[in-house]
C-alpha cells in the first residue's frame, strides 16, 4: 500500500549524510545544551593557565585541606578549597580537563581511524583478510580490557604513550564492526555498482563512494565512545598507573582524596562531579546525534 | 539440536582462550619489569648465581615459546603454576580462595541491577514521556556516566562515613566469619543458620554492589523499556487487551517475555563488564577478592598469577556471552530454527 513518507522516515533521509545530521541535532534542545557544555569544558581545556587562579601544582602550606568557601573555615581565594598539600583544587580540576579531553580525543581518533580503515578494507574485500580479523575481534572482544591496560602500565609505568595504547588496544574494535558492516552492505549499492560502470578505481570507491556515506555513524559512535575513554583514563588514574602525577588529571586527584575522606569530602568528591559532568554531556550529545541520524535507533 | 548448537559454541572457545592466553603471556613477557627483582625487593645481598638459580627455579630461563608451551600444557591438567608474590603456593589455590568473595560480590550486584532494572523499564515503558519515563531515563543516563570509583567513594563517604549506616571496607565483621562451606558468606551463613555473620556480610556487600550494579541497572533499565515500548504497540499485544484481560497479564505476560529477548544479550554484556569493573570497585572498597588479587599481582610482577585471572575473567565473559546465546534460543522460537 503506497503511503506518504512519516516524519521519521524524511529525518531519516535528510539526516543520513553529514551536514543533515547536525541540521537535525541542532533542533534537539536537550542535545544542543549538552554540546555547549562540552564545548565549554574544551574551552576550559585550553583556557586552564588564564581561567585557574593558581598554579595547579602550587602548595600552600598555610592553606591545608582547607574546606570549600561556603563552609566554615573555607577562604575567599580557595573557592572549592584545598587538598592535603594545599594546592588549589578549582584550579586543578580546570587543568584537568585537559589530560581528560586530550586524551580522549586523541585515543578516538586513532581507534576511529584504525578501526574503520581495516574495517572498510575486510568489509569491501573480505576473503582471509575478513576470516583473520574475525578471529582477532572475537579474541579481542572476550578480552578484560582493563586487567590489560592495567598489565601494560604497570610494566611501563605511569607515561602518557603508554596510557594511550592501552586505552586504543581494544577501543577500534567498535569502529571496525561497524565500518565493516556498512561497508558490506554498500558494495552493491547503486551507487557504487554506477561509480565501478564509469571506471571507478577501488581507492576512488573505497575513499570518495563509501567513505562518506558511512561517517555518520562513524561519528555517533566516536562521541559515544569518547565518554568510555574518559571514564577509562580516569579509572586507570585513580589505579594510579595511568597519567604520570606531575600532571593533574581527574582520575589521580580522585585518588589523591580517598585518604581524608572522613575530614575532607571534597577534596575527591569535587574532581569527581568533574568526570561526571563531562561524560555525562558528552553521552546526551551522542545520543543526540544518533537520534539524528536514525530515530529508530532511540533508547 | 540444541546440544549440537552447545557443542559447536563450546568449541569456539578454544581459539579464543588461546589468543587470549597468548597475548596475556606476550606482554607479560616482553613488557620490562622482572619478577625475579620484584621478589627479591626486600630480600637484601643476593649473588647473581641464586638469581640464576631462581629463574630456572621458576623457568624463566627458557627460550619464550618453551615457556608459553609448557605453562598452555599445565593449564589444560588445571596446574596453574606457582605465585611469585603469595609465598610459592599454587596459583590454582590462591586463585580458589579469592573466587568466592567475587562470586558472591558480582551475583549480589547481578541481582541488584536486575531487581530494579526491570520492573524501573516496565513502569518507564507503561507511560512514555510520563514523570517516571523521564525521572528513570535521565537516572540512567547519569547511570551510565558515573564513573565507578567515585560513586564507590561517595557513596562511603554519605552512608558509611556521615550516617554510619553501612560498612565501608572488607567483606564482614571481625570474628562474625560463618564456618566456611561455598566461601560466599551469604550462602554459608544461611546454610548454617548464622543470622549475626548473615546480616554482617550482607552490610558488607551493599555499598560496593550499588555501585557495581548502577551502570547495570542504567543499561539494562534503558534497553528494557525501549523493547517494551515497541512491544507494547505491537498487534497481539493490542488483541490480547481487546480480548479484555486484565493489562498485569497482558504487560506481565505476553509483552515482558517477548521484551526481555534483546533484553538478555544486554545482560549478558554487561555482566562481563560487571567482572571487569570489579578490579576498580574491590580496591576502593578493600573487598579481598579476585579483582584486587589482580591489582595486586600486576604490581608485584606475579604473571602466573595475572595470566591466571585474564584467562579466568575471560572465560567467564564467553560463557556469559554463550549463556546469553543459549537463553536467546530458548526465549525466540524463530531463531532457534536458525541456530541448529
Amino acid at each position: 500500500m503506497p503511503e506518504a513518507l512519516t516524519d521519521d522516515q524524511i529525518v531519516e533521509t535528510t539526516a543520513a549524510t553529514t551536514p543533515g545530521m547536525f541540521a537535525v541535532l541542532l533542533r534537539n534542545r536537550v542535545a544542543v545544551a549538552a554540546g555547549l557544555v562540552v564545548l565549554a569544558f574544551v574551552a576550559v581545556s585550553v583556557l586552564a593557565p588564564w581561567l585557574a587562579p593558581f598554579d595547579p601544582n602550587l602548595q600552600h602550606p598555610d592553606a591545608i585541606r582547607l574546606p570549600p568557601v561556603w563552609q566554615s573555615g573555607g577562604r575567599a581565594e580557595f573557592l572549592l578549597g584545598t587538598d592535603a598539600l594545599g594546592r588549589d583544587l578549582l584550579s586543578r580540576i580546570l587543568y584537568g580537563a585537559k589530560v581528560s579531553i586530550g586524551l580522549g580525543v586523541m585515543v578516538v581518533l586513532l581507534t576511529m581511524v584504525v578501526g574503520t580503515g581495516l574495517g572498510m578494507i575486510a568489509g569491501y574485500f573480505g576473503g582471509w583478510f575478513d576470516a583473520a580479523m574475525s578471529r582477532l575481534v572475537d579474541v579481542l572482544l572476550a578480552f578484560p580490557f582493563l586487567i590489560f591496560a592495567l598489565a601494560i602500565m604497570a610494566a611501563t609505568g605511569p607515561n602518557l604513550t603508554a596510557l594511550v595504547l592501552a586505552l586504543a588496544f581494544k577501543g577500534w574494535v567498535d569502529f571496525y564492526r561497524v565500518a565493516r558492516g556498512d561497508v558490506l552492505s554498500a558494495r552493491h549499492a547503486d551507487y557504487v555498482t554506477a561509480a565501478r560502470g564509469v571506471g571507478a578505481g577501488t581507492a576512488h570507491l573505497l575513499l570518495r563512494e563509501i567513505l562518506p556515506n558511512i561517517v555518520p555513524p562513524i561519528i555517533v559512535l566516536a562521541t559515544l565512545r569518547m565518554a568510555t575513554i574518559i571514564i577509562s583514563e580516569a579509572s586507570l588514574s585513580f589505579l594510579g598507573i595511568g597519567v604520570p602525577p606531575s600532571i593533574p588529571a581527574w582520575g589521580t586527584m580522585v585518588s589523591d582524596g580517598r585518604g581524608d575522606i572522613a575530614t575532607a569530602w571534597w577534596i575527591a568528591t569535587f574532581p569527581g562531579l568533574a568526570i561526571l559532568f563531562l561524560v555525562l554531556a558528552v553521552n546526551l550529545l551522542g545520543e543526540g546525534l544518533r537520534d539524528a541520524l536514525d530515530p529508530r535507533m532511540r533508547l | 539440536m540444541l546440544a549440537r548448537f552447545l557443542g559447536r559454541r563450546l568449541l569456539q572457545l578454544v581459539p579464543v582462550l588461546l589468543g587470549v592466553s597468548l597475548i596475556v603471556f606476550l606482554t607479560m613477557h616482553l613488557t620490562p619489569g622482572d619478577p625475579i627483582e620484584h621478589m627479591l625487593g626486600q630480600a637484601g645481598r643476593v649473588t647473581p648465581e641464586q638469581i640464576a638459580e631462581l629463574r630456572s627455579h621458576y623457568g624463566l630461563d627458557r627460550p619464550l615459546a618453551t615457556q608459553y608451551w609448557l605453562f598452555l600444557r599445565h593449564a589444560a591438567s588445571g596446574d596453574l603454576g606457582i605465585s611469585y608474590s603469595h609465598q610459592g603456593r599454587p596459583v590454582a589455590e590462591v586463585v580458589a580462595e579469592r573466587l568466592p568473595a567475587t562470586l558472591e560480590l558480582t551475583l549480589f550486584a547481578f541481582v541488584l541491577a536486575l531487581a530494579f532494572a526491570i520492573p524501573a523499564g516496565i513502569f518507564a515503558a507503561l507511560r512514555p514521556q510520563g514523570l517516571f519515563d523521564r525521572l528513570g531515563t535521565v537516572g540512567a543516563l547519569v547511570g551510565i556516566s558515573l564513573p565507578g570509583f567515585w560513586l564507590g567513594i561517595v557513596l562511603m563517604i554519605t552512608f558509611g562515613l556521615r550516617l554510619h549506616w553501612l560498612p565501608i571496607s572488607g567483606r564482614i565483621d571481625l570474628g562474625l566469619a560463618p564456618r566456611t562451606i561455598t566461601g560466599m558468606n551469604l550462602v554459608d551463613a544461611a546454610l548454617t543458620g548464622d543470622a549475626p555473620a548473615f546480616w554482617s556480610a550482607l552490610r558488607h556487600l551493599i555499598l560496593p554492589g550499588i555501585t557495581m550494579a548502577a551502570p547495570m541497572a542504567a543499561m539494562v533499565m534503558r534497553m528494557l523499556r525501549s523493547s517494551m515500548i515497541g512491544v507494547l504497540e505491537k498487534e497481539y499485544v493490542q488483541f490480547a487487551r481487546a480480548k479484555g484481560l486484565p493489562e498485569t497479564e497482558v504487560v506481565g505476560k505476553h509483552a515482558l517475555r517477548n521484551a526481555l529477548i534483546p533484553t538478555v544479550n544486554i545482560v549478558a554484556l554487561q555482566t562481563g563488564l560487571l567482572l571487569s569493573g570489579n578490579m576498580i570497585i574491590e580496591t576502593v572498597f578493600q573487598y579481598p577478592g579476585l579483582g584486587k588479587l589482580a591489582v595486586d599481582a600486576i604490581a608485584a610482577a606475579d604473571y602466573p598469577l595475572v595470566q591466571a585471572v585474564v584467562l579466568i575473567y575471560a572465560t567467564s565473559y564467553v560463557l556469559l556471552n554463550l549463556g546469553a546465546d543459549v537463553l536467546h534460543v530458548v526465549l525466540d522460537p524463530t531463531v532457534r530454527t536458525a541456530a541448529t
